[in-house]
């Protein structure tokens, strides 16, 4: 219960003249404000405040449970929120979807579903097309391209199915760059991939991020976070801290964020002696 | 054999049902949904009987209207009860399903002295009879279960056509449909909508039961030959009716050859289509077993070309 009242309790000790928060942030690619998420009335995420700056690779890492995923859907609007809202520059999300692109949980789909890699990426441009209307040449063209820039254009007509989890994670990838979004909201794409697709992943983000856009990747090896990431939000319920990743990912941070889990604290340790040589 | 042009239209009509149901029965099958047809297709009984005690006429419009309504409330009631109850889905659309048939026999069993509902009916329809109420339309003679059934299939083949698209995103992804701005509720509905109007066109001909078979059974074959939606369909449709006509064919000629007098149509469209299934299952070119244990032997006859070039 500490980190926010903290706050709000030492801004009274010292009236020292702040700027008033504003009720609309200035428009970064995400601003979250006041938000709380529950099921079943057990709250998941709890008054969250957060500034995603522009142009930034921003990874959200937190123990099992900590809501992360719940975070991106709540911004979504895929469940509701108890109070709060997340803007997508200055808008609700509604009224932002052409600026925001998803990658869900790789196991979140069935992957025997009839249809090919190339039926997939094309996906991402319905909204372009709209309802009703078919999928024009120059949208499929488009996602050849998209499979093309994650390395596999040769598997375009592959059933799904027969795709390795790697290649199917870029199938996801290249279906968020179909999307052509300023802000992407990626749910642990690194999960269970081969060594290829993790690197071919981060190349990914650095593309994108050279491009100005914004990425926030749900993460979970501490290992890599400094390395992958130079915006970094820990999450546990509450946002325990975000922050440039460098000054961020720290032993105290981290003994908050993961608590009483001594194992994951000394992996955590061990990671940390790891970013630091 | 005696072909009649009563068996003319009744393999008309159990294709008819067959194609219509089959379309719908896809998306059931890819969503894992199969059940959801069988628990609409029992579920529209009391608004059939319903529709039946308020406007005292067996008319079609109000007793689809309220057969519609009673499919639609019974994915609605199955949502909520695995929502707010806690339980999964299978348990949900069992106790709800089970819930209004039964509503639906009491309410049939209160009107039985002036209903011609009974409850073989029900289950396994009367398709023989079909050919029997006859309507005029458009200038021709048309038994009225002809027009229903070749009503819904139309409609479905054009609810198909115009949302592939958006079916196919809904099926295969429902919160990338919703963060795109496709209402995956709407889908939802709109499918639960086009099984509940497909079910009661088909109910007089072919029941509660037999039907499921229709809505699961082609659909479930296209899927062990093809790894494309569009294909899908069409192979669907093609299985449907295939198993319509092999259903009414073996109908008349099977039972003498075993001895019995007659059987009903509408159970050997289900067997028919049932016998398709195994032939799939055993030869598809993909997922079949005897192609696979075939390959599987050859490949352990001629390991030699394992290190050559292909």
């Amino acid at each position: 219960m500490s980190v926010h009242t903290e706050t709000l309790g030492s801004q009274s000790t010292f009236p020292v003249p702040t700027e008033p928060r504003p009720e609309h942030p200035p428009e970064v690619p995400l601003a979250i404000h006041d938000l709380t998420v529950a099921y079943n009335r057990k709250p998941v995420l709890w008054d969250i405040e957060l500034n995603i700056p522009e142009g930034k690779l921003v990874g959200i890492v937190g123990p099992n449970g900590a809501g992360k995923s719940t975070l991106l859907k709540a911004c979504l609007d895929l469940i509701p929120k108890t109070s709060g809202w997340a803007h997508v520059y200055g808008k609700p999300y509604r009224k932002a979807r052409h600026l925001v692109a998803y990658v869900p949980q790789r196991e979140s789909v069935d992957w025997d579903f009839p249809v090919s890699a190339l039926d997939v990426v094309t996906m991402g441009a319905y909204r372009r097309i709209g309802w009703f209307k078919r999928v024009s040449k120059k949208e499929t063209e488009r996602a050849r391209e998209a499979l093309d820039q994650v390395g596999i254009a040769h598997l375009a007509d592959r059933q799904i199915s027969q795709l390795s989890g790697g290649q199917q994670q870029r199938v996801f990838l290249a279906r968020a760059l179909m999307q052509d979004a300023e802000l992407y909201l990626m749910d642990e794409p690194f999960a269970a991939v081969d060594a290829a697709t993790e690197e071919a992943i981060v190349q990914l983000l650095k593309d994108l991020s050279a491009k100005g856009k914004t990425c926030l990747v749900v993460h979970h090896d501490l290992a890599t976070v400094t390395t992958y990431f130079d915006w970094l939000v820990l999450l546990n319920m509450r946002v325990v801290a975000d922050g440039p990743a460098e000054e961020t990912f720290t032993r105290e941070n981290l003994q908050k964020t993961y608590g009483g889990k001594l194992n994951l604290l000394e992996k955590a340790a061990e990671a940390l002696r790891h970013s630091i040589e | 054999m005696n072909w009649t042009s009563f068996d003319t239209w009744t393999v008309v009509i159990g294709a008819l049902c067959a194609v219509a149901c089959a379309l719908p029965g896809c998306f059931l099958v890819l969503r894992k949904m199969s059940m959801m047809g069988d628990a609409i297709s029992h579920a529209v009984l009391p608004g059939l009987a319903i529709a039946y005690l308020i406007t005292d006429t067996r008319a079609s419009v109000p007793m689809f209207i309220g057969a519609a309504l009673a499919g639609v409330l019974t994915a609605l009631f199955t949502q909520w009860i695995s929502r707010f109850g806690n339980v999964d889905r299978g348990a949900a659309m069992g106790i709800v399903f089970t819930t209004l048939f039964a509503i639906g026999l009491i309410l049939i069993r209160q009107a039985a002295d002036h209903v011609d509902l009974d409850p073989g009916c029900v289950l396994y329809g009367a398709i023989e009879l079909t050919p029997l109420d006859i309507v005029s339309f458009a200038g021709l003679d048309i038994p009225r279960a002809a027009l229903v059934n070749g009503g819904a299939l139309l409609t479905n083949l054009l609810i198909i056509i115009i949302f592939f698209k958006e079916f196919r995103l809904g099926s295969f992804d429902p919160a990338m449909a919703d963060t795109l701005g496709f209402s995956s509720k709407f889908l939802h509905y709109l499918l639960m909508t086009m099984v509940a109007v497909t079910t009661v066109a088909a109910f007089e001909s072919v029941g509660s039961i037999i039907v499921i078979a229709m809505l699961i059974v082609p659909p479930a074959t296209a899927l062990l030959l093809t790894h494309k939606l569009s294909t899908m369909l069409i192979i669907a449709v093609v299985t449907a009716l295939a198993s319509a006509i092999l259903g009414h064919l073996s109908a008349l000629i099977l039972p003498p050859l075993i001895g019995f007098e007659t059987t009903t149509t509408s159970g050997m469209i289900a067997f028919a289509a049932g016998v398709i299934f195994t032939l799939a299952w055993l030869f598809s070119p993909g997922e079949g077993i005897v192609l696979k244990k075939w390959r599987r032997r050859s490949v352990l006859v001629e390991p030699v070309h394992d290190s050559g070039e292909y």
